[in-house]
């Protein structure tokens, strides 16, 4: 795998993009109706999931089958706050959750670091399982496969409180600014850690390990530390997407849902910092299309997936810049 | 004492199918190195088909007697779906990374499990009647149906061929020599092509036959193969990924701690299952009896 080059020009051009996209998310709330604007809610935090997964698989090469167990945690963690706790502030679950989440994850990739590619990936389905079958069957505190009813949040410390019949949609509008707001900061966030030396180090242990090792880095550290990174981003989008949904299920914690994780990444490209990203939101709306056209919609995805995988390995945002590298080929040679 | 005979005859019906199940898995893995996540849902479309043919069978009139010949039917369509989809789909995979054999098998899972509720609906399949058809039999005063019998059987006679193919035939040589070395293999002048789907479709065929011979004794719903498949994954990773012994070790491994687990701890037996699985890894990434 070449390492990417980035020019000046290139980057000067991604940042006036992201700019141009960050407008339009902004003014989503303002031309479609709310249905719309929980789906792009819904979106961002698929692709919040993916961003995180992705740190993995696209960044450390450790293809992790099991990432539902900290989007799970996340969503569990949010749901006993407000089951045991009590406190109704969105920041106060923040604040609880994702200490929870980076130590479950801490503790999974201790043990999960140990192995590299199918042995990795089977270890983390098998942890991420016994987390499953701990919410499924200890149902007195977890609720069962009823899970645990969620209601809305206070956003910003109490400032925003949604009660009342209307409560509704003046609360999607919020939320999404909310989840956008997040959204963005962890984008940063991450594209500061890929573009750190760290990030570097990893992809250099992806591509050439016994190198790697010859230059003295410690590579199952590096792997551990990508792991909690990954896991903590991923388990803030379950975090997220509690009060969206209103119920947290032992669903999430299912290895199928970890399936779509990978496919969501996949989808958009991992190979590509924005491809998760892109991923996220196009399986959303492809998800939520597909359910609401046919009973069948697990049968659509699953040909998009192996038509993925056999035509488009490299995923939408792959293939569109390989399209475009093309094209400026045969411009400068005509 | 006769609910501890009953329970380890439950015991050993549960782990002859989890082995069906998982020799399949192990064998897949061994010869062509895929993890083939779809492979639960194979099992879950031999009990439909097993059910299936039972039901008509049953609305046709056929006799009793015949009506058995469902289960190895249900096997054998398992096995040509597998020989179909090993050269289509996934032979374009295995010179690729790991990452797209485990999507394009997820991929398969979700098409087959909703091609089963297309054709078969979502209510679920009995084939009760073959139990029926077979005698009661005592156990110091307690009743247990004999058709688990033929299941433990069923599953006793599958190890047996299944390791005289192996390790005692000429096929066997020639599988475990491309499980070795793939070029080599082919240098040799072996059909590679062939041996690979030929060992599929074993594996399919065992996967199928599971389903088929499970379905009298619970009916035959959606999702089962989905479940069916995690639980073939702790039976492989304890047993070793690849081993025909492992898989039948780890069948029984997990077959009786869950019956146990269900007697004893029924909120923790399948958290302790994949502890144990997790713990193996951890200590020996192979397996008890694996040296992939």
């Amino acid at each position: 795998m070449a390492v990417q080059i980035e020019t000046l020009r290139g980057r000067s051009g991604l940042a006036a993009a992201a700019g141009a996209a960050l407008i339009l998310l902004i003014l989503v709330p303002g031309y479609f109706e709310t249905y719309q604007v929980q789906l792009l809610t819904f979106g961002l935090i698929a692709a919040l999931a993916a961003l995180g997964f992705n740190l993995l698989l696209g960044y450390t090469g450790l293809l992790s089958f099991g990432h539902s167990a900290y989007f799970g945690v996340g969503a569990y963690a949010l749901a006993f706050v407000v089951q045991y706790l009590g406190p109704h502030s969105m920041e106060f679950y923040l604040l609880f959750g994702i200490p929870v989440v980076a130590i479950t994850s801490a503790l999974f990739g201790y043990i999960c670091v140990r192995h590299t590619r199918i042995f990795f990936g089977i270890l983390t389905l098998a942890i991420s399982q016994v987390i499953y079958s701990l919410a499924l069957k200890l149902y007195w505190v977890t609720g069962g496969s009823d899970g645990l009813r969620v209601p809305r949040p206070a956003l910003l410390f109490g400032a925003l409180s949604f009660s009342g019949p209307s409560g509704f949609q003046q609360f999607i509008t919020s939320y999404y600014y909310y989840v956008l707001a997040i959204f963005v900061v962890c984008v940063l966030l991450m594209w500061v850690i890929v573009h750190s030396p760290f990030g570097k180090a990893l992809q250099g242990i992806r591509d050439n390990e016994v190198r790697a090792r010859f230059l003295g880095m410690r590579i199952r550290r590096f792997r551990w530390i990508a792991f909690l990174v990954s896991g903590t981003f991923t388990g803030v989008a379950g975090i997220l997407w509690v009060p969206l949904e209103g119920l947290a299920t032992p669903d999430v914690l299912y290895w199928t849902f970890s399936g779509e994780i990978v496919f969501t990444a996949l989808l958009g490209g991992f190979r590509n910092f924005t491809g998760p990203i892109v991923g996220g939101i196009v399986f959303t709306y492809l998800k939520s299309y597909a359910v609401a056209t046919t009973v069948y919609w697990q049968l659509l995805l699953g040909i998009v997936l192996v038509t993925l995988v056999l035509v488009l390995p490299t995923g939408i945002v792959g293939a569109i810049s390989l399209a475009g590298r093309r094209l400026r080929q045969r411009r400068a040679s005509p | 004492m006769a609910i501890l005979t009953v329970q380890i005859l439950n015991s050993l019906l549960y782990a002859s199918v989890l082995f069906l199940i998982a020799a399949g898995l192990s064998l897949i893995f061994g010869v062509m190195r895929i993890v083939n996540l779809a492979h639960g849902s194979f099992y879950g479309v031999g009990a439909y088909v097993a059910a299936w043919l039972v039901g008509t069978g049953i609305a046709v009139g056929v006799p009793l007697g015949w009506l058995f010949l469902a289960l190895p039917c249900g096997a054998v369509a398992v096995a040509l779906l597998g020989i179909v989809i090993e050269p289509l789909l996934l032979r374009p995979f295995y010179s690729r990374a790991e990452e797209y054999q485990l999507l394009v098998t997820f991929g398969l899972l979700q098409i087959i499990e909703d091609l089963v509720r297309l054709i078969w609906g979502g209510n679920p399949l009995s084939a009760d009647t073959l139990m029926d058809a077979l005698p009661i039999i005592h156990i110091g005063g307690l009743f247990y149906p004999a058709y688990n019998l033929v299941v433990i059987a069923v599953g006793v006679a599958a190890a047996v061929v299944l390791w005289a193919a192996i390790y005692h035939t000429r096929f066997g040589v020639m599988l475990r020599a491309t499980s070795q070395d793939r070029r080599m293999a082919s240098a040799l002048g072996l059909n590679v092509g062939l041996i690979y789907v030929v060992a599929f479709g074993i594996g399919c065929f065992l996967a199928g036959l599971g389903g088929a011979i499970v379905v009298p004794t619970q009916a035959a719903v959606l999702g089962m193969g989905v479940d069916a498949l995690v639980i073939a994954f702790v039976v492989v990773v304890i047993g070793g990924l690849g081993s025909l012994k492992g898989a039948l070790v780890g069948a029984l491994v997990v077959s009786f701690v869950r019956t146990a687990g269900i007697q004893f701890f029924p909120e923790l037996e399948l958290a302790v299952l994949y502890l144990i699985a997790a713990g193996v890894l951890l200590v020996r990434p192979t397996g008890l009896f694996g040296t992939a």
